[in-house]
């Protein structure tokens, strides 16, 4: 550890309402979100498990906000110490670990099922290869990616086709792309005290995020309506959307954090030594455009 | 299999040593007095493979046990002698390069000399060698189909077997007799010397497919079809187990296995066969009320009770009540059809696959008139393969 | 831990509140370890509650007190909670209380994350306890929910389960964030990595698997959901999906969760055995290495839970061979604690005993693990009680004896009261006797071929079943003696000297007993370079 730090002035928060309040909204969020899916399995109404889950909702936003208020304030305040961001900073990274951890289990899933399962089901007598002659089961099975003829097409409809990488994926790639690089921009903005070019980069960075969503949203329609590529037709569809949703889901999120910044940078925060937040909100955006990379080439390229 | 001809004698001296060692272990932790060794032990088997396999169990146990005594006997003694309370002084060192070195490259040494026969062995089971007869296993919630594969479709022999204890032995109602929870109805029979070839899959939910005596374990994965072999060598009975957890009768799906001469076995089969064409004709045939009731009775307890339960109100939510609701007293055509279809994504299965028309038939008319629910009408197995046919 | 008093020598920080807000609100890492220990032990009882349901149960043959479908819901609720519930905030709570201690911090890096880290918890457990109490039952398809068992053919509060685990995911992953940040972040001035003592960095490693691992088996848990909700084929060959699948990202995530559960307790009895048999830890550098390659091996031996699954011969030998290694660092540290305690000048107090038995017998454990390991012999081990017995010697000897170790180690520095030796002896030679009469039994209960989670078996197991329920009675009735042992330390006895033990090494020794609400507000001097 490097003894230069000011370490005597480490602050320790006082008792804070904070975390239980957002336990609490945790809480509610889960319980409200599960009993709506039961009640949704079972047909019956939804309307408790509706209102719990948005209370639940409410609850965390109005806790989050003001628990980074709250961090915003103590910071501005200059009682964060140099030692204090550190800790930030680590946190920020493992967080972005276990993000990344989070997504490769659904990498593996696809890796798995196109490279074993796809031959498998469709394996013949072969007694020392694969997992034995699962083709007695089902003999009309064709091993392909994309799986177009799925096993039991009665439970699983096979989609009719899917999404290619060559169109809206690509404008895809080159939106998030480009915005890594604009977000980067808007950092050497702050280390340049430029405040104007601050706001309009994290601006152009926003708007590229946002186009991104739209050209998914977009993409989704035509996945369910052209090609009846859906949630629920087979091993393609699972893997395509998981990835792809959550992957989108954390665009979003990274868009709502640089929407914050935003408003930060408006307000006037941000200085080349004290812009944690910006910074994590741009790790976090590298991270989410590093996953698209790799959806790009694994999901679409090499996928269709 | 020559290879391990030698191991035998080894295979004794270790075993007269371990069952020293187990003894001791025994009468520390217990007053019971266990004269039956056997029970404590991993089975040997009649197959080659599970001698193999028993032989490679006595090896493994009898190093971890080795090495067990050296390092708690290092402990032990220091524990003794090295007190306080005797005035022992505290040695100083707190590293050796060479003792560190040397205990971390031995038990690399031993490893590799469990690996070896490990490997071995593995690769005997994995042998891929043409088998003799093929033999479907399928694991339903909660017995097992066997299904005798030919390349003759109608010489095909396929039977379920489940449980024979009765519920009043395993509720305390009577004694327990021998076999209790290891008898089946209908074993499979196999013959023996010959490469029987097990391939394994399930309806429903995983089930695993397990006869110690033959060392065979393997997974039942509805979906994929998995495979294991075994060439019996001595006539007998031989009783396994499910071994994966399966749902609320995990406990209560034994399988049976019975080993024959091969003259026996083919005289068997042929009076199998022989009952499959009999069934063709009892479907042709127009049964009476009282015909349907009383084999509807037999086929529900075997097939329908260990869900709905023996009075037909079934264990709500998860297994439904089939008194004065639902299809039980509904659309005739839609209760044939859930019995023969079953319901996808629940414990009902299709049961076209395992019970004949006419007990299908029974069946229905017997829930239809049992439990009160005096519906009144009838099925005739003719209609119920009326049903399956037009879906064919 | 409620008689912690008051440091008027922190006049710049406030001591603590009263009443129930101090716990509910609190910031403060002493604090937020009682609270997840005090967790941690409800939760003991609670699944050893049901533990005893299940040897009660298996008494005898026959079924006397409990349908099968509530057999598998306690079998299944007992291992979730077991491990989730009991040891792994046990580890969480030692590691608040002690790591900053340990390394001259003032608190945890990121305190108010911590609390929250902590209160998700009682929810996520009321959750999943409140499962017992819905319609169709609580989840009864085993701690490792197997699809489809778990997914299809599940009752409808597997969705509460689902969202559970997330819960208790996210609480891992923020707390073993928490962790790790403090160790590299706010070690006093002059602490090197390797001047750390071992608990802080089995814990270091152990928070590293958990950020690693706890979003896998979030993403499987969602997997499920998927599946059970919205129609996707994940487990299910009929849309090209696979049921293996589940098993595979589950156990990538379930084998390092098992040495989550051990390493804690390598560190923790590293502390104990060189403290009572009074010389220096043998082998500091080794230890600290075989923690590391025993974490690297974790990743990649998961399939060793599958064998019998129909994996090509090609993966079965990979597997294989990769558990085997881990005999090999476990071996360095079991040597290493061996040649702590040899030509030591050795006394056997609570927290010894503990520690000497956790070596045996988590020795005994681990050795039946690499029986266990072994591809050919496993198809006969899989499923029965042989992998039961071997699990809970790592497990109840392993962890909980660690765990215990270390509640009568740190207890007098906590409440600054000595706990009572004589009862403590006693807990221990009850809690001894008691794990091995339960357990021991079951590995030839195992071999002579009873498959597990089974609510019921056949007549030639019955005997030592019997013996096996017996000494659960015993172990399981032990621990009320632990409850009533650490109440009456914390209500007073014997007041603790700062150093409390002859010949302890640390900087939490260095400190008044009991501890101060707040420690090393100022970064402490270090003792000569003797962390070891
Ligand atoms: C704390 C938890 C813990 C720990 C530490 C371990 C440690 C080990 N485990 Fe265990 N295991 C579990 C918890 C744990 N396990 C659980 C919970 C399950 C069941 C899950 C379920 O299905 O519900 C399980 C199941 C399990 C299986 C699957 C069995 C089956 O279902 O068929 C296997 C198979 O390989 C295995 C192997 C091992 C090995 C090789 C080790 C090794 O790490 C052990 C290493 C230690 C030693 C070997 C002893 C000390 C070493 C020496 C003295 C050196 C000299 C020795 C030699 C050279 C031999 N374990
Ligand atoms: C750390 C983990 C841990 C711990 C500590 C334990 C502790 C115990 N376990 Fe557990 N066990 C598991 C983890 C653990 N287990 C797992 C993962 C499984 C696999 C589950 C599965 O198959 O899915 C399992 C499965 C399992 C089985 C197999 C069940 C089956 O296959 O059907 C059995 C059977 O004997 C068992 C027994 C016990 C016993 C007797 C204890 C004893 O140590 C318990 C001690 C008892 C107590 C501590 C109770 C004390 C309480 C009182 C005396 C009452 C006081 C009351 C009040 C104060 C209100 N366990
Ligand atoms: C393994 C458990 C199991 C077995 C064995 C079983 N059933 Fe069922 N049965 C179910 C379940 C579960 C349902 C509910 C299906 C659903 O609607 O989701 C059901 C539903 C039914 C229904 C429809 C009830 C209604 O009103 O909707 C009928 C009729 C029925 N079963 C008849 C039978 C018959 C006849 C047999 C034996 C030949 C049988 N079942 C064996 C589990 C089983
Ligand atoms: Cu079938 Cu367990
Ligand atoms: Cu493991």
């Amino acid at each position: 550890m490097s003894s230069d730090s000011t370490y005597e002035s480490y602050y320790v928060p006082h008792n804070s309402p904070l975390p239980i309040f957002a336990s609490l909204g945790l809480f509610l969020t889960v319980y409200g979100g599960g009993s709506l899916l039961n009640e949704i399995q079972s047909g019956s109404g939804g309307n408790f498990g509706t209102t719990v889950f948005a209370l639940g909702g409410l609850v965390m936003a109005v806790t989050l906000f003001f628990w980074f208020s709250k961090v915003i304030e103590e910071n501005n305040a200059k009682m964060y110490s140099q030692q204090m961001n550190k800790s930030f900073v680590w946190g920020m990274s493992w967080f972005i670990f276990s993000e990344v951890m989070f997504f490769a289990a659904f990498f593996g899933a696809l890796f798995y099922v196109r490279f074993w399962v796809v031959d498998w089901i469709g394996e013949t007598d072969d007694v020392t290869g694969g997992r034995g002659p699962s083709s007695m089961i089902w003999p009309d099975y064709v091993p392909e990616w994309p799986l177009l003829n799925n096993p039991n097409p009665e439970q699983f409809p096979a989609p009719a086709g899917v999404i290619g990488a060559w169109g809206l994926p690509l404008v895809n790639t080159l939106l998030l792309v480009a915005s890594s690089f604009t977000v980067t921009l808007a950092h050497h903005a702050i280390n340049n005290g430029e405040r104007k070019k601050i706001v309009g980069w994290l601006m152009v960075t926003i708007a590229l995020g946002l186009a991104f969503l739209v050209c998914q949203g977009v993409e989704y329609y035509e996945a369910y309506t052209h090609y009846g590529l859906t949630l629920s037709s087979g091993i393609f569809g699972s893997t395509f959307f998981m990835l792809t949703g959550f992957h989108g889901a954390h665009v979003t999120i990274g868009t709502i954090m640089l929407i914050v910044m935003l408003g930060r940078a408006m307000k006037g925060h941000f200085t080349k030594t004290d812009c944690f937040g910006f910074e994590a909100a741009a790790w976090y955006w590298h991270f989410v455009d590093v996953v698209w990379l790799l959806l790009f080439i694994l999901v679409y390229i090499l996928g269709t | 299999m020559a290879r391990k001809e030698s191991k035998v004698g080894e295979g004794q001296r270790l075993k007269t040593s371990l069952q020293w060692l187990i003894a001791l272990a025994a009468l520390s932790s217990s007053w019971q007095a266990l004269a039956d060794w056997s029970a404590l032990n991993m089975t040997k088997g009649v197959t080659a493979i599970s001698r193999e396999v028993y032989d490679l169990h006595m090896l493994i146990f009898t190093i971890c046990v080795v090495i067990g005594v050296l390092v708690f006997g290092v402990m032990i003694w220091s524990m003794l002698v090295h007190r306080k309370s005797l005035g022992h002084e505290p040695a100083t060192f707190s590293h050796s390069t060479k003792l560190e070195y040397a205990w971390t490259i031995i038990p690399i040494f031993i490893l590799i000399g469990m690996a070896v026969p490990a490997t071995s062995t593995l690769r005997d089971m994995y042998d891929a060698s043409g088998a003799d007869i093929d033999i479907e296993v399928r694991g339903y919630q909660w017995k097992w189909q066997y299904t005798y594969l030919s390349d003759d479709p109608t010489q095909e022999v396929k039977f379920i077997s489940s449980l024979l204890t009765p519920p009043d032995e395993y509720y305390n109602r009577t004694p327990k007799r021998e076999h209790y929870l290891s008898d089946v109805d209908n074993p499979l029979v196999i013959p023996i010397n010959k490469r029987v070839r097990f391939l394994i899959t399930s309806n429903d939910v995983i089930h695993s497919w397990w006869v110690p005596d033959f060392a065979v374990k393997k997974d039942a994965i509805p979906g994929f079809v998995h495979e294991a072999w075994a060439i019996v060598e001595e006539p007998g009975i031989y009783r396994g187990k499910c071994t994966e957890l399966c749902g609320k009768d995990h406990g209560f799906m034994p399988i049976v296995v019975k080993a024959v001469e091969q003259a026996e076995y083919e005289s068997w089969l042929a009076m199998k066969q022989q009952e499959a064409l009999q069934v063709y004709e009892t479907v042709g045939k127009t049964w009476t009320m009282a015909e349907l009731m009383e084999t509807g009775e037999q086929v529900y307890a075997q097939a329908c009770q260990s869900c709905h339960q023996a009075n037909g109100q079934g264990i709500p939510p998860a297994f439904p009540s089939l008194v004065g609701q639902g299809l039980a007293i509904g659309p005739v055509d839609a209760h044939i059809d859930i019995v023969v279809n079953g319901k996808a994504g629940s414990a009902m299965q299709a049961f076209a696959a395992q019970l004949n028309p006419a007990e299908i038939a029974a069946v229905v008319t017997y829930e239809r008139n049992a439990w009160g629910n005096n519906v009144g009408d009838l099925v005739q197995p003719r209609a119920v393969n009326a049903l399956i046919s037009s879906e064919e | 831990m409620s008689a912690v008093i008051e440091n008027h020598h922190d006049d710049h920080h406030h001591g603590p509140d009263k009443g129930l807000m101090r716990w509910v609100l609190t910031t403060n890492h002493k604090d937020i370890g009682t609270l997840y220990l005090w967790f941690s032990f409800a939760m003991f009882l609670t699944g050893g509650c049901m533990a005893l349901v299940i040897r009660a149960e298996l008494f005898q043959p026959g079924l006397q007190l409990v349908v099968p479908e509530f057999f598998n819901q306690m079998t299944t609720m007992h291992g979730l909670i077991m491990v989730f519930g009991a040891v792994m905030p046990a580890f969480v709570g030692l590691a608040n209380w002690l790591v900053p201690m340990m390394i001259g911090a003032p608190d945890m890096a990121l305190p108010r994350m911590n609390n929250y880290s902590f209160w998700i918890l009682p929810f996520a457990f009321s959750m999943l306890l409140s499962t017992l109490f819905m319609e169709g039952g609580a989840p009864n398809f085993g701690w490792t929910f197997y699809a489809p068992l778990s997914t299809e053919y599940a009752p409808p509060s597997v969705t509460f389960f689902i969202f559970a685990v997330h819960l208790m995911g996210i609480s891992s992953i923020m707390g073993s964030i928490n962790v790790v940040v403090t160790i590299l972040n706010l070690r006093a001035p002059g602490m090197r990595l390797m001047d750390m003592p071992l608990f802080v960095w089995t814990w270091l490693i152990t928070a590293y698997l958990l950020i690693a691992v706890m979003p896998v088996l979030a993403g499987v848990v969602t997997m499920m959901l998927m599946d059970i909700h919205f129609g996707t084929a994940f487990f299910s060959a009929g849309g090209g999906g696979d049921p293996v699948l589940f098993q595979h990202v589950f156990w990538f995530f379930g084998h390092p969760e098992v040495y989550i559960m051990i390493l804690p307790a390598f560190g923790i009895v590293s502390a104990i055995i060189p403290t009572f048999a009074r010389k220096k830890l043998f082998g500091y550098d080794s230890m600290v290495y075989a923690t590391a390659s025993i974490a690297f091996l974790s990743f990649i031996v998961w399939a060793h839970h599958m064998f019998t699954v129909g994996m090509p011969i090609a993966g079965e030998l990979y597997f294989m061979y990769a558990t085997m290694l881990i005999a090999v660092p476990t071996g360095v540290k079991v040597f290493n604690w061996a040649a702590t305690m040899w030509q030591g000048s050795m006394t056997f107090e609570t927290p010894m005993l503990f520690a000497v038995a956790f070596v045996i017998l988590f020795t005994i454990g681990g050795l039946s693990g690499l029986m266990l390991s072994i591809v050919p012999a496993d198809f006969q081990y899989h499923d029965t009680y042989f992998v039961v017995a071997h699990f809970h010697y790592v497990l109840v000897p392993g962890s909980i004896f660690s765990i215990m170790a270390a509640a009568y180690y740190w207890l007098p520095k906590w409440t600054g009261n000595m706990y009572d030796e004589t009862l403590g002896k006693t807990h221990f030679w009850l809690s001894f006797v008691g794990v091995n009469v339960t357990f021991f039994p079951q590995h030839f209960i195992g071999l002579a071929g009873m498959p597990r989670r089974y609510p019921d078996y056949a007549l030639q197991f019955a005997d030592w079943n019997m013996v096996s329920s017996v000494g659960a009675f015993i172990f399981g009735f032990s621990q009320l003696l632990f409850l009533f042992i650490v109440i009456k330390c914390i209500m007073g006895g014997k007041k603790a000297t700062d150093e409390v033990w002859e010949g302890a090494e640390g900087l939490e020794w260095t400190i008044a007993s009991p501890a101060p609400y707040h420690t090393f507000s100022t970064p402490p001097e270090l003792p000569e370079r003797s962390m070891a």
